[in-house]
């Protein structure tokens, strides 16, 4: 089946962070598709590389980018909601004047039209979030 | 597109202040208009009052962005469906929410009522009817 996931929490804050990971995880494991995974609200805050969670802690920024990477999914931030939250790649920094980036690797800054294409093209949206 | 069309609800369950779900929610509709899918909207529980008229947030320095509901016919979205028992829980009727209205261009622009008043059992069968369910 093909899925589009949606993580609509921040990390740490939020168990909809590591549910929808470890959902994304048995989805590959099984054999599922992964169209593309749409991180909105404070849920771009999964895709900042300046995360330094405590050692003994998991590092949920971290596993994405390899989950990512590994398995070449397409990890998209919405860019009006990582505007609002800082969260900037080399595109927006310039766009919008800003003297760092922090996106974190495997993942890019998209508009919300990423997030209903990825509807019309997939089998399921399962969304992460309140 | 080429796709078939699909039918995309967006759920909105949340108040308007106090956390950014409805704004943002807001701004996927808007989005979404542009796809061409079957679009229609729903609001239940807190989410009713995203709808509710007068609203002033003068006091809280934010913006009030209720007047973009009355633009969603505008974006051919007319099929706006308000959970009667989520209204009656808060002491709400539809006299307290915005009139919202679309223009039929079939029948010579007739400004028709977008708001469709159904009850928790009706709008679980049109939830069930959907291929794409967005929840905020």
């Amino acid at each position: 089946m093909k899925l589009t996931i949606q993580v609509n929490e921040g990390p740490y804050q939020h168990q909809s962070a590591d549910s929808a990971y470890f959902f994304a995880k048995a989805a590959l494991e099984k054999g599922h598709e992964i169209y593309r995974i749409f991180f909105y609200h404070d849920g771009v805050n999964n895709g900042t590389r300046l995360t330094t969670p405590p050692q003994d802690d998991r590092n949920i920024v971290a596993r994405w980018s390899e989950l990512g990477q590994a398995h070449d999914i397409d990890m998209v931030l919405c860019v009006a909601a990582a505007q609002r939250r800082g969260i900037v790649d080399d595109g927006e920094a310039e766009r919008n004047g800003k003297d760092a980036t922090n996106i974190a690797p495997g993942f890019r800054i998209s508009g919300l039209g990423q997030l209903i294409e990825g509807g019309v093209q997939s089998d399921r949206l399962v969304v992460f979030g309140d | 597109m080429a796709e078939a069309t699909k039918k995309f609800m967006y759920i909105n369950r949340k108040a308007p202040y106090g956390t950014i779900y409805a704004w943002e929610a807001l701004e996927v509709v808007l989005i979404g208009a542009a796809f061409e899918q079957d679009v229609s909207v729903a609001f239940m529980d807190d989410g009713v009052y995203q709808l509710a008229k007068g609203q002033d947030t003068t006091g809280i320095g934010m913006k009030n962005f209720s007047p973009t509901y009355a633009a969603l016919g505008d974006f051919e979205i007319t099929k706006i469906y308000v959970e009667k028992e989520s209204l009656e829980e808060r002491g709400l009727t539809l006299d307290d929410l915005q009139h919202l209205v679309w223009e039929d261009e079939d029948e010579d622009w007739a400004e028709k009522d977008s708001i469709r008043l159904v009850s928790r059992a009706e709008l679980g069968d049109v939830l069930a009817d959907q291929d794409v369910l967005f929840n905020f």
